[in-house]
């Protein structure tokens, strides 16, 4: 598959920290991509250098095999964690603005923009003054800005934080619509519970490396620690656990790690033999979060921040 | 170039269509106005007070006769000074002026005596002065046989008119010197104050977009240092709209108001110049006469375009300052102070360089201070009405411009750097710092 962005030993240093450091990775068109680190791992410096805001010191950047350069800025779409405009402004004004900067025509910015309001179904608002607008009707207007001038790379920085239930849900499905046309998406979050089912690809950075890149699914087959839990009414059958490592055990549940895993199968033939009925029986993944500390524990680094916590 | 465009032309319109900017666009002019009449009419303001003064005039030296002024009444009753007093205490009149004999008909100076018992306001003091004054120089004139057309001509007015040196060069009157000070000292204020307003605007609108966050979105479509000359363009456009409009209502409504009200503003404005009132009203008029030809004769088409080239490069180089420095406060506007203290302090200096350089425009000071980049664009202006060798001129405004394009480089290094840096006290060694960041 084709790289709609290919990142080769990027650097970025500022006066005292080493915001980026020999950052390589790439992403398919048409993914959805997860940029996942605690705050301040340098997931923001990445994306400025990506969106043209600020230059790398060294390092390769291609979008769609070419070199990173004035003309690309109009075909990203980026939304900033720290979101705003101009109060002052009416909406459509203010998104025509937007949009021919991203070098639209008048008219095509307007018939985009229409478009779109009918969708959200804030058509009325045209002529409203984004002052008037509350926080939730501001994050659609600000979605539209992002996307109005169809770009073929979006990127969204903890496009999830401040944003309500609803706004969220709505922008996670026309995501998914954009990238069923084709578009490519990152995801840049330290929320990584948040975008686990989303992203297809994911790279973990820490301290402004890159610790670990892939496919969600292979990687957390890759990862995976043979854990299975049953879920059993009634007590244990006696005798049934001897020589087992039990990682968890509470009423009606049961959580055991095998070193072969068809063993699970196994242990659930002879929990069903000593009489024990199980309701239910999984495999437990671990999450993306488990997956980054262990990653970064077992590289001998630290996180400077905990990772959940609230930006 | 095009995302330029469309910046410079936000900035403009969301400025120009504003209600308060149109309401401020409006009203300046006539707020000048009533502002200048009201303080004419306070200057001008007399006491509205009628004074019924009796005089006792003990050598008759005034001969019974004598113009009220205002509203200041004089009698000369025949009664003697005790009853005169009675009545003055009862309140029936306001007081009693007692006119001693001269001691001598040479004598320069003379007391009189004013019984009352009410203060003598200044204003009537004043008048009563030059009232009896006139007389008695007149009584003098008559006891020592002078011919009244002999003494008034010991006066001579002096005027002193310029000449050149050589023959062919431009003849020039005083009037002109007065002219070009009054024309470069208007020229000196606008600069001045379009230089603290427009700066103080763009550091605003700078500060705002950044405590807005809408400035993260911008720069991921345009270049900052776009972003900060779209903004200093379009603010720069709406000054000129600004004063465009001024231009053109300012000397409408004074005509306005001169009809509606038939008053002359020119009067109201100095009430204090009583000696053109005095003045002989065919002098008035050639007075009049000669500063309309001196007008006329200031090389307008050599000064105004001179004065917008630095008007230009003045508002180029203090606003790209002024941006810079908004770029590096966050939305506390008390953190500006220390930072805006060094731009308006060249500002500040070439103020008063200005107002010294307009009476005195060829000399050491003026001429390097309207050389000196950081100066030039207020002082040039205030001398240019005064003949400034070429040399001077074209000196100045090199060094203005290389030193503008230089200040809107270093601003365009500060501002990118700032517009992104976020919770961070910022100080000047650090905007010196920003200014080697790379990109």
């Amino acid at each position: 598959m084709e790289n709609i962005l290919e990142l080769t030993d990027v650097v970025k240093n500022y006066q005292t920290t080493k915001a980026v450091d020999h950052v390589s990775f790439s992403m398919p068109k048409g993914s959805i991509f997860g940029m996942l680190g605690p705050n301040g791992a340098g997931k923001t410096s990445l994306i400025r250098i990506i969106t043209r805001i600020t230059r790398a010191d060294s390092g390769r950047i291609l979008i769609n095999g070419i070199p990173l350069n004035d003309d690309h800025p109009e075909e990203i779409g980026y939304m900033p964690e720290e979101r705003g405009l101009y109060k002052k402004m009416k909406v459509g004004d203010h998104l025509i603005y937007l949009a021919r900067l991203k070098g639209l025509s008048e008219k095509a910015a307007k018939d985009a923009i229409h478009q779109w309001m009918d969708k959200f179904e804030i058509s009325d608002w045209w002529n409203k003054k984004v002052e008037e607008l509350s926080k939730g009707m501001q994050q659609k207007v600000q979605f539209i800005a992002t996307v109005v001038h169809r770009p073929n790379l979006i990127i969204l920085d903890e496009p999830f934080s401040g944003l309500d239930p609803i706004n969220a849900n709505l922008i996670k499905d026309e995501i998914d619509h954009l990238r069923q046309q084709g578009t490519s998406i990152i995801f840049s979050t330290h929320r990584m519970e948040q975008v686990e089912e989303i992203c297809e690809r994911i790279v973990l950075i820490n301290r402004g490396q890159n610790v670990l890149e892939g496919n969600v699914r292979e990687i957390k087959q890759a990862q995976k620690q043979n854990l299975f839990r049953y879920n059993l009414a009634g007590e244990v059958p006696a005798g049934v656990l001897e020589g087992k490592e039990v990682i968890d055990h509470t009423p009606g549940s049961l959580t055991l790690r095998f070193t072969e895993e068809r063993d699970s199968n196994i242990f659930l033939k002879t929990l069903v033999d000593a009489g024990a009925y199980v309701q239910g029986f999984e495999e437990i993944l671990p999450s993306l979060n488990e997956i980054f500390i262990r990653t970064v524990q077992s590289q001998g680094m630290t996180i400077d921040q905990p990772i959940n916590a609230p930006s | 170039m095009n995302k330029l465009w469309l910046i410079i032309q936000r900035e403009y319109l969301s400025r120009v269509q504003k209600k308060s900017f149109i309401l401020t666009t409006l009203l300046t002019p006539l707020a000048f106005l009533v502002f200048f009449v009201f303080v004419g009419f306070i200057m001008g303001y007399e006491s509205d007070e009628a004074k019924k003064i009796a005089i006792v005039d003990e050598a008759n030296m005034l001969r019974k006769a004598i113009k009220d002024d205002g509203n200041i009444f004089f009698t000369f009753p025949d009664k003697p000074l005790d009853s005169l007093k009675a009545e003055a205490a009862r309140g029936e009149i306001n007081g009693v002026l007692v006119i001693p004999p001269l001691s001598d008909i040479q004598a320069k100076e003379h007391k009189l005596f004013y019984y009352s018992d009410e203060q003598l306001s200044l204003d009537v003091e004043s008048a009563i002065e030059s009232t009896i004054g006139t007389r008695i120089r007149e009584y003098k004139i008559a006891e020592m046989n002078l011919d009244p057309k002999v003494v008034e001509s010991l006066r001579t007015s002096i005027e002193i008119d310029p000449e050149p040196i050589a023959d062919d060069a431009e003849d020039i009157s005083s009037m002109r010197t007065a002219i070009g000070a009054g024309l470069g000292f208007l020229m000196g204020i606008i600069m001045y104050m379009g230089v603290f307003i427009y700066g103080m605007m763009i550091m605003r609108s700078v500060m705002e977009e950044k405590t807005n966050r809408i400035v993260e979105v911008m720069i991921s479509s345009v270049k900052p240092f776009q972003l900060m000359m779209g903004k200093i363009i379009g603010v720069g456009a709406v000054g000129m709209t600004q004063f465009l409009v001024w231009i053109i209502l300012i000397p409408l409504v004074s005509i306005l108001v001169n009809l509606v009200f038939g008053f002359d503003p020119q009067q109201m404005q100095s009430p204090g110049m009583g000696a053109a009132a005095q003045m002989d009203p065919d002098d008035m008029q050639g007075k009049i006469m000669m500063a309309m030809q001196e007008l006329g004769s200031i090389d307008w088409w050599v000064i105004v375009p001179l004065f917008l080239l630095f008007f230009i490069g003045g508002y180029f180089l203090y606003s790209s300052l002024f941006a810079a420095v908004g770029s590096a406060i966050g939305d506390d506007i008390g953190e500006s102070q220390s930072l805006t203290l060094p731009i308006s302090i060249p500002v500040l200096i070439a103020f008063y360089i200005m107002m010294v350089s307009v009476r005195t425009p060829h000399s050491t000071l003026a001429v390097w201070a309207s050389i000196f980049p950081l100066f030039s664009p207020i002082v040039m202006p205030a001398r240019l009405a005064f003949d400034v060798p070429w040399w001077q001129i074209t000196l100045s405004l090199v060094l203005l411009m290389a030193t503008v394009v230089f200040f809107v480089w270093l601003s365009g290094r500060i501002y990118r750097v700032g517009i992104l840096m976020y919770g961070k006290k910022v100080t000047l060694k650090e905007l010196g710092k920003w200014m080697f960041y790379k990109n």
